[in-house]
């Protein structure tokens, strides 16, 4: 005796036209997707984590590189700071053999100075004191000339001539 | 441990089938008349018809196939949405929509069974022959239906939905190898790659790329076929992924797939077992030869059980209001069934949703278990 009103076999025999029409829609389902959307989202799902990989490793060189960088920057500014000492070094001493030189030279140049100052000295001393006796012997003379002139003038005279020649003299 | 949850999982389904069937057994024991069942949910019935309908026959009558697409019933009118009859008789086909049935009660030799909502012989009442009695019968009330029935209408309607949904990801794909995901492309990447890795490649290894395509139609289909199966009210509701054609078509692809690429090492192991004494081949080729056939039909059985399972027990939840409503002659009765029902029936839903994807992704994953194991190159030797 069936109870229901439904055919209980339909529930598990397989339909005809369903197993057609699964067919047909799956298989073309199955092929079109395939071209149109599994295999374009595949590829570009691989090309962005190549890419993503690639810029990941890319960075990572990068990074590498900087810290090379970094060692050549700091090796550079290293030898440019001894460079700079040894300039500075250099550039004192050099300061120093030129004062040295310059002191040394100017210290020659007053001793010869003062050498030649000397000389000439002597020699404008010893060339004053022979004019200078030249002068006062031919001053001599002319006085002894003078006095010898006026001779027989009074005494007072004679006094007066000499006093006017000893101050003409003391003015000269 | 995914192997452990996995197997978990399959109980848990197993279970619930088990549960389903007392349900149903429980609510047929009442053999109450439920036609304002009908009103609401699924068949097409005659409401002037004095044969008495139970919530058995409700439930069954939706979870299997029909002709005509039923909305809704107002006031006993029945809102409906023909679909295209299809029908091969005697090297004649007839094409007409199920809504002439309305006005006419026989379109070309055929009527439609207002119960369960197929079209069947006018003069004998039988349904459509399969292919064996087909071809096996002589009488002239044969015939094979071809037509779109709602299970067709609904793996229809998720194809294309699944075109719509993919055209948008290729064209978000488009825009450039380096731009982040986003949008809905953003929500089908990780299903997407999920299953790829990590269980396509995961299986397949090497070899990953020749099944991918297969692998990944089968789990967006059954998915979405799964999910439109949820949705209660039209144009989802159909059970189309828990119909047998439908897996044991899902289950032959997997099987030919893997029968057709099924490499020396896969056949040997069928044939000559390595590594085992010769008399015991007696009986483990026979058994190894069963297994070739009994993990695509183990498939397809699982599919149609666990889905349609989920969809009776909703329905059975649902028939408690008119059960205990007495068809609205017991007002509290309703209130009871409701304030049941709702709870549990929300409650199944939230779980039948897990289960559409849980589904979804084992079919796909034994199919892929199964492929590898006819491909893999042999590592014994």
């Amino acid at each position: 005796m069936n109870l229901y009103l439904f055919d209980p076999m339909s529930l598990i025999a397989p339909d005809l036209g369903l197993v057609f029409w699964t067919t047909l829609i799956f298989v073309l389902f199955w092929t079109l997707a395939s071209k149109f959307a599994f295999k374009p989202i595949g590829e570009a799902i691989k090309k962005r984590s190549d890419s993503i990989a690639d810029a990941l490793s890319a960075a990572e060189k990068a990074k590498d590189e900087i810290k090379l960088l970094q060692n050549d920057n700091e090796n550079l500014l290293k030898q440019a700071r001894e460079e700079r000492a040894a300039m500075l070094k250099d550039a004192k001493e050099a300061k120093e053999a030129i004062i040295a030189e310059a002191q040394a030279k100017a210290a020659k140049m007053k001793d010869e100075a003062i050498g030649e100052i000397e000389k000439q000295k002597v020699t404008a001393i010893a060339d004053v004191r022979s004019k200078l006796s030249q002068e006062v012997s031919k001053m001599a003379l002319e006085i002894a000339e003078k006095v010898l002139e006026k001779e027989l003038d009074s005494t007072k005279d004679h006094q007066n001539l000499v006093n006017s020649l000893v101050d003409k003299f003391k003015l000269n | 441990m995914r192997q452990i949850v996995l197997v978990f999982l399959l109980f848990i389904s197993a279970n619930t089938f088990a549960q389903d069937t007392t349900v149903v057994n429980h609510a047929s024991s009442h053999e109450v008349a439920v036609e304002k069942l009908d009103n609401i949910y699924g068949e097409v019935s005659h409401t002037e018809s004095a044969e008495e309908e139970s919530p058995v026959d409700v439930i069954m009558n939706h979870v299997a196939d029909a002709n005509i697409y039923h909305i809704a019933t107002i006031n006993g009118k029945h809102i409906t949405f023909g679909l295209p009859c299809i029908l091969w008789r005697n090297n004649k086909l007839s094409v007409f929509s199920s809504s002439r049935f309305h006005h006419e009660e026989v379109v070309d030799g055929f009527t439609l069974d207002h119960h369960t909502g197929k079209v069947v012989d006018a003069a004998t009442g039988k349904r459509s022959s399969d292919l064996l009695s087909y071809f096996g019968a002589t009488d002239s009330s044969k015939f094979i239906d071809f037509s779109i029935t709602k299970n067709v209408f609904t793996m229809l309607l998720g194809v294309l939905l699944l075109t719509i949904a993919f055209s948008m990801v290729v064209r978000s794909y488009k825009r450039g190898a380096n731009v982040a995901p986003k949008g809905f492309q953003a929500l089908f990447e990780p299903i997407f790659l999920y299953i790829y890795e990590d269980v396509i490649k995961q299986n397949l290894g090497k070899k990953a790329d020749k099944y991918a395509p297969y692998l990944l139609s089968l789990f967006f289909f059954i998915l979405i076929i799964n999910l439109i199966g949820l949705i209660p009210f039209f144009p989802g509701g159909a059970n189309a992924s828990g119909n047998i054609s439908f897996t044991a078509v899902l289950a032959i692809c997997t099987f030919l797939v893997i029968t057709l690429n099924g490499n020396k090492h896969y056949w040997h192991h069928i044939f000559a077992m390595p590594g085992v004494p010769k008399w015991v081949l007696i009986i483990l080729t026979p058994v190894e030869i069963a297994g070739m056939f009994v993990k695509p039909f183990a498939l397809a059985m699982r599919l149609f059980g666990n889905i349609t399972s989920g969809h009776v027990v909703i329905l059975s939840l649902v028939s408690l209001i008119f059960i205990l409503g007495k068809n609205g002659e017991s007002l509290g009765g309703a209130f009871a069934g409701s304030a049941m029902a709702v709870p549990f029936v929300l409650f199944m839903s939230a779980l039948e949703l897990l289960v559409a994807f849980l589904q979804a992704y084992i079919f796909t994953l034994l199919s892929a278990i199964f492929i590898s194991s006819a491909v893999a190159e042999d590592e014994h030797h």
